[in-house]
């Protein structure tokens, strides 16, 4: 695998998104865990997350979560099945779907 | 990485895909008119159900993402691998005490 060819990105995009989302995962239980003071703690933190640029970060781990699960899926199957033909395509076909359901994502919240 | 290590992170990515797919339609649908915690909370108040997935979910997202960290720090940090993986573990600690806290959060209090 060369370094900056197709296949050597989608393992850094691996590597990479896991890495944020367990940067992400535990202020994401932090959040949750506001809901031991009360519904009405919870309730401003999610007013919070109103803002615009709050939006897109979440936008952007929805992106990160479905790259992460797709490549993945990848790696799964290419481990465990016969087949190895089109890696280039399934990887560029996987970062395309992960940012439709973003983009479709900041669509609906916005 | 060892043999036990890999195999768990494949287990763990594995039983994964499921939980995964159905956290993202939660999300969509969580999201549709608004996030309120009025409207999650009715959901996963005394919830069996959603206490055992998101249960499950901490734990295999803990243990996957404690062996990922520690492979990242092996090979892109000057730590020795026995300081990665005490690392590691610790953190994997760390997020599986704070879910479980989450999931009571959102489930029992």
């Amino acid at each position: 695998m060369h370094r900056g060819s197709a296949l050597w990105i989608a393992a850094l995009v691996h590597r990479l998104s896991g890495l944020a989302l367990a940067i992400f995962l535990p202020l994401h239980f932090l959040a949750l865990g506001l809901a031991i003071d009360g519904e009405a703690k919870f309730e401003s933190f999610l007013r919070w997350t109103d803002q615009p640029l709050v939006k897109f970060a979440e936008g952007g781990l929805v992106f990160l979560l479905t790259v992460h699960l797709l490549g993945g899926l990848r790696v799964l199957v290419i481990e465990n099945f016969d087949w190895r033909d089109g890696q280039k395509q399934v990887a560029t076909i996987a970062a395309a779907i992960s940012a439709i359901i973003a983009f479709i994502f900041l669509a609906r919240v916005f | 990485m060892s043999m036990r290590l890999y195999l768990w992170q494949r287990a763990t990515a594995a039983l994964m895909v499921p939980l995964v797919l159905v956290h993202i339609a939660v999300i969509f649908y969580a999201t549709r008119n608004g996030m309120t915690a009025a409207d999650i909370l009715s959901r996963t108040r005394g919830s069996i159900v959603w206490a055992s997935y998101y249960g499950l979910f901490v734990v295999a997202a803990s243990i996957h993402a404690s062996i990922g960290v520690r492979n990242v720090l092996a090979e892109w940090s000057p730590l020795t691998d026995r300081r990665a993986e005490r690392l590691a573990l610790a953190f994997g600690l760390l997020l599986a005490a704070l879910g479980a806290r989450a999931v009571y959060a959102v489930v029992l209090s």
